[in-house]
This record gives C-alpha cells, structure tokens and sequence, in this order.
C-alpha cells in the first residue's frame, strides 16, 4: 500500500468530496466565472458575493457548481468553508499560502493555523499533474474576486 | 508463462523482451503495467538502437550535404520513407510526406485547402467529420470553415458508439468538399466503414481525409483500399519515436495541393520576387526534416511488419475481449463504445461509479497500472454520451491476459479505497 497515495487522499479530502459543503450557485452575487482544466476537462461555475466595498470588504457568500475529481471537488469545499466570511485581504493570504503549498513539491510544511483542513492537500503537492487539480477552484475564487474588487476600485477611480 | 488465449500472439514473452521498458518496476515495488498504448506506444530495442546508431555513425543534415555522411544520412532518411510506403501499401514512396505527427499532417490538408487551386474550399461548400474525432480532427476543420465561410457538418453516434448513418445521403451531398474522419476511434475504439464512406464521398466528387493515427498502428492497412486520398498517423503511436508524422497522399491529389510552410528544401528556385516549388514529396517538407525520427520509424515499421499486423489484429482483439470480459464482472463499470471485441480496437474507456476518473487512475498508477484519464482529447464524444471524462485502458502487442487480470484487480482495490458499496 503507497503511503504517498494515503498521504494524497486524506480523509477529510474523501470527506469533502462525498459531502461537499456550500455546494450549488446561489444569489446574489457579484461575479461568476468558469473555469475549465484543460488537460482533464474538470470544471468549475464559481460565484462570488462581496459585503461592503473597498479593503474592508468581507466575502459573504462563494458559491459554486463543479465537475471532476476528488482532489477538485474537495478543494472548493475547502475553500469556501475557509474564506467565506474573511475579509478580502485575509482571504487573499490564504489563497496565496494554499498556492505556495501546492507548487512546492511537497517540500513546504503547512501552516495549520492559516489553511485549517487544507492541510490536508500537502500531500497533493508530491503529485505533479494533481497540482492543477486541487488548484482549479482557487483560481476560479481569485479570478471571480479581483473581478469585484477590480470594478469597485474602477469605479471609485471614476467617482475621485 | 502468460495464459493461452484463441488470438493471442505466439511468443509473446519473446515480444516482450523486444520492448525493454516492460522490465521497468514502479513504486512499491509493483511491475509497470502499461495500459496506454493508445496514447503513446513503447519502443523495441531495435529502434532505439537504430536510432543512437544513427547518431553515433551517420548524422548530417539531408539533402543539402555533399560530404560522405550527408550522403549516407540522406540514405537512411530516403530508406525511411520507403519503409514507410511499403507498410501501407502506398503506390509510391513519394506519397509519403514526413510531418511533425498527425496532428500536423491534418492541419497541412485543412489549411492548404483553403488557398486558391483546384481544390479550394469556399462559402457554400461543406466539409463532414464526425462526432468521434479526436481533436486535431476537428479543430483543424473548424478552422477551414471559418476562414472560406464554408460549413462544418458532422455525423452523430448512436448509443452505441457507431458513427450514426442514418442521414448519410443529406450529409454527403452535391456541397461537400471534404469528408474526414477517424478510422478507428482513440475512445471508443469503434472501428469505422471507412470504405464504403469514401465511397459516397467520392460519388460526389468530395475529398476523403482518413484519420488513421488509432488504425495504423492496430491493424494491417492499405491506403490504396482504404479509399482515402489522404491518409494521416503518428510515428510514436506505431512503437516509432515521437517528432513524426506521417501524411500519405494520393499522388493526383498532393500535386494539386499549395504549398503548406515556405522554408529551404520545398522550393524549386527562389528569387526575391517568388519562388517556384519542389515536387512532392519535398515540396511539404520544409526546412531540416525529422531525420533521426524517420530513421527509426523506418525500423518500427519494419518490425512491425515482421510481427506481421494481421496477427497483432488477432491479439489485440484478444486482449480486447479479455478486456471487455474482465470489466463485466466488476460492479459499476459501464464501457463506452461497442461492445463487441471484434469491432473495435484496443482502446477501452469506461466509467467507475462513485470514482472519478482521474482517481480510478491515480488508484491503478499507484499498482504501476498505467492508463489515461479525462476526455482524452475528444470533448465532443463524451458530450455525446453525458459523461465528463472516462478512464482508458488500452492495450498492444505486448500486452498480457495477466496484465489485464492486474488490471481488473487493480479497480475491485479502486472501489474499497473509496468505499463503492
Ligand atoms: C485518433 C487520433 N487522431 C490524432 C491524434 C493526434 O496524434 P498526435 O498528437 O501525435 O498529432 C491521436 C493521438 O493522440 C489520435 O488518437
């Protein structure tokens, strides 16, 4: 038995992908993307509802409907258990923690109090063609988000 | 000892000694078990040999050296090409045009089609493919059309995994230009009536455009027979080296052709006016060929041919049973494409209930069972069949009945790793 392949599908991976949480599209929201794993074909519809605007903005709802694997199905439930109710900025640091662990190799020690039960994907890090995987929903989430974030920032430009 | 099957190839385990990749033991001690010949096939001996011979004796550029290893690098390039024709049964050596792979070679056909000359498509006219084509069957077509505002049509499939031709005498009709199509399907594995086909096409004066990049490789083909008047594979998939492909044109048809990419060695005379071009096959061939890949090419058709690839039919479709048999058994299994072994090649996708692909495969890897997932370059057939992506399992000459029972195995551990009631 591969300890590599038990290090990779943790059970809270295999937890989330049968039980994913805040799963479906819901309303209302902001900016809605779609993302495509060209190599497999995952997919992800990705929504995403901002409270207030500017840096002290909160992401109130992520809301997403997704085809594929375990690795990416896992990995948007992850996130939006993580990020929802985070400020955007505290949401983008931990977007770029989740990043920086997955294209390390599997070379860098998770930090458990920032990620939580993605943590659990470090040992994905050691698969290379998984990688785009268990990434898939994040860039989705961060695409989505700049969009608003993005647009509000044009419009106050607008308004000064 | 492998197991007897009825079609199995004699002296299989000798075949396998040819192919020294198969001795390789994977993680965990697992020996390889390489199920994803129809993605890329592995190498004999003999070709790798060829080819560092090649390299450490012969190499010069082609055609433009006067010097001793010019000629004889030109020689072995040439003698690739004849290898190459005899295999397919091409009327003439020169019909043979080297590419990068099939993928280039279809792009020549579509893209050169929509130049002015005899053949040139245009609005109003239709080019047929069908919903089973790989990708580099389609795109290069959907490209065709957009630039000439011709329209693309297809064939639909039936819930089995055949080309449906029902409405064949409305899609081959007095607009068509082209019909391309895959001879044997990479998912489905659906071998397709590639002749009677062409037939239809030709009665309307279209041109046939054969995808044989699965069918080259599996079972014995003539071009001349076959009914295309262009015929399209890739070296790496008939246990030859990657880096090249292999377009086979009618003679008639090549020459009424323009010209694909400008470079040295497709030209006549240039000036800094115009050019005039080479006669075929050069005048496709532009710049330094693949020359090391044509050498060894030239040997892993000829091994093939010793093989002989009648009986590589009889054991693929064999192991192919075996295959399709082993697969009944498991619970939650559900094949895409026919169900019979005798009419379809060596490549299985298939479904897993409850386990994504990509998993079932992570799962087989982790057992040294190598097979591919995801769509497997043909989006638009797994639409068809509701299905996002599959696994494939796909065999070839030096695959064994135990590799399979491996294999088998290998999905009942997949469903108690993820706990499939
Ligand atoms: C049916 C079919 N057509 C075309 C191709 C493309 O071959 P290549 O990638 O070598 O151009 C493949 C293989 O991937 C194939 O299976």
């Amino acid at each position: 038995m591969s300890a590599n392949l038990d290090a990779m599908y943790q059970e809270i991976i295999l937890d989330h992908y049968k039980h994913p949480h805040n799963a479906g599209l819901r309303e209302p929201f902001e900016a809605e993307v779609h993302h495509v794993n060209p190599t497999c074909g995952d997919e992800v519809t990705l929504r995403v509802h901002l409270d207030g605007s500017g840096p002290d903005a909160t992401i109130a709802d992520v809301s997403y409907d997704a085809l594929g694997c375990s690795i990416s199905q896992a990995s948007v439930s992850v996130l939006t258990d993580l990020l929802i109710g985070k400020p955007v900025k505290d949401a983008m640091s931990v977007h770029e923690e989740f990043q920086s662990l997955m294209q390390g190799r599997g070379k860098i020690e998770p930090d458990e109090d920032v990620l939580e039960d993605g943590i659990a994907f470090a040992g994905v890090a050691k698969f290379p063609a998984r990688v785009k995987c268990a990434l898939l929903g994040w860039m989705a989430w961060k695409d989505a988000t700049s969009q608003v974030v993005g647009a509000g920032n044009a419009a106050a430009e607008e308004k000064a | 000892m492998t197991r007897q099957l009825p079609g199995l190839l004699e002296g299989l385990d000798l075949i396998r000694q040819d192919f020294p990749i198969l001795e390789r033991t994977m993680e965990d001690g697992y020996p390889l078990v390489y199920l994803d010949s129809a993605n890329t096939s592995q190498k004999p001996q003999v070709v790798i040999d060829t080819m560092v011979d090649h390299l450490e004796r012969h190499n010069a550029n082609v055609a433009r050296a006067v010097h001793q290893l010019g000629a004889e690098s030109s020689e072995a390039f040439e003698e690739g090409r004849t290898k190459v024709a005899a295999f397919i049964g091409a009327p003439e050596r020169e019909e043979v045009v080297f590419t990068k792979n099939a993928s280039e070679a279809l792009n020549l056909v579509a893209n050169t089609l929509a130049w002015k000359g005899p053949l040139q498509v245009g609005p109003g006219d239709e080019v047929l493919i069908t919903e089973m084509e790989h990708h580099s069957n389609i795109v290069p077509w959907q490209l065709l059309t957009e630039r000439t505002g011709a329209t693309l049509k297809w064939f639909g499939l039936t819930d089995d995994g055949r080309l449906d031709l029902s409405n064949i005498d409305e899609l081959i009709n007095e607009r068509t230009k082209v019909v391309s199509l895959t001879w044997v399907s990479n998912m489905l594995g659906t071998i397709n009536p590639v002749q009677e086909i062409a037939a239809k096409a030709h009665a309307v004066g279209a041109v046939v455009v054969v995808d044989a990049s699965q069918a080259v490789p599996q079972m014995p083909v003539d071009v001349v027979a076959s009914g295309a008047d262009f015929l399209a594979f890739t070296g790496h998939k008939v246990v030859g080296p990657t880096g090249i492909g292999v377009l086979w044109g009618r003679r008639d048809m090549l020459e009424q052709l323009p010209p694909f990419l400008g470079g040295g060695e497709m030209i006549r005379t240039v000036t800094m006016e115009k050019s005039t071009y080479a006669d075929i096959p050069s005048r496709f061939e532009a710049g330094t060929p693949p020359i090391v890949e044509a050498v060894g090419l030239g040997a892993a058709v000829e091994y093939l041919g010793h093989v002989g690839m009648e009986n590589i039919r009889a054991h693929e479709e064999a192991i192919t049973r075996y295959m399709l048999d082993g697969l009944k058994n498991v619970g939650g299994v559900k094949v895409l494409g026919p169900a019979d072994a005798g009419d379809r090649g060596g490549a299985v996708s298939f479904e897993l209930d409850q386990v994504h692909p990509h998993d079932v495969a992570q799962l087989l890897d982790s057992r040294g069972i190598a097979v591919r997932a995801g769509h497997h370059c043909c989006k638009p057939a797994h639409k068809r069949f509701g299905v996002q992506a599959s696994a494939r399992a796909s065999s070839y000459l030096y695959t064994t009945p135990e590799e399979i029972d491996a294999f088998i195995e290998g999905l009942e551990y997949t469903k108690k790793y993820f706990r499939v009631d």
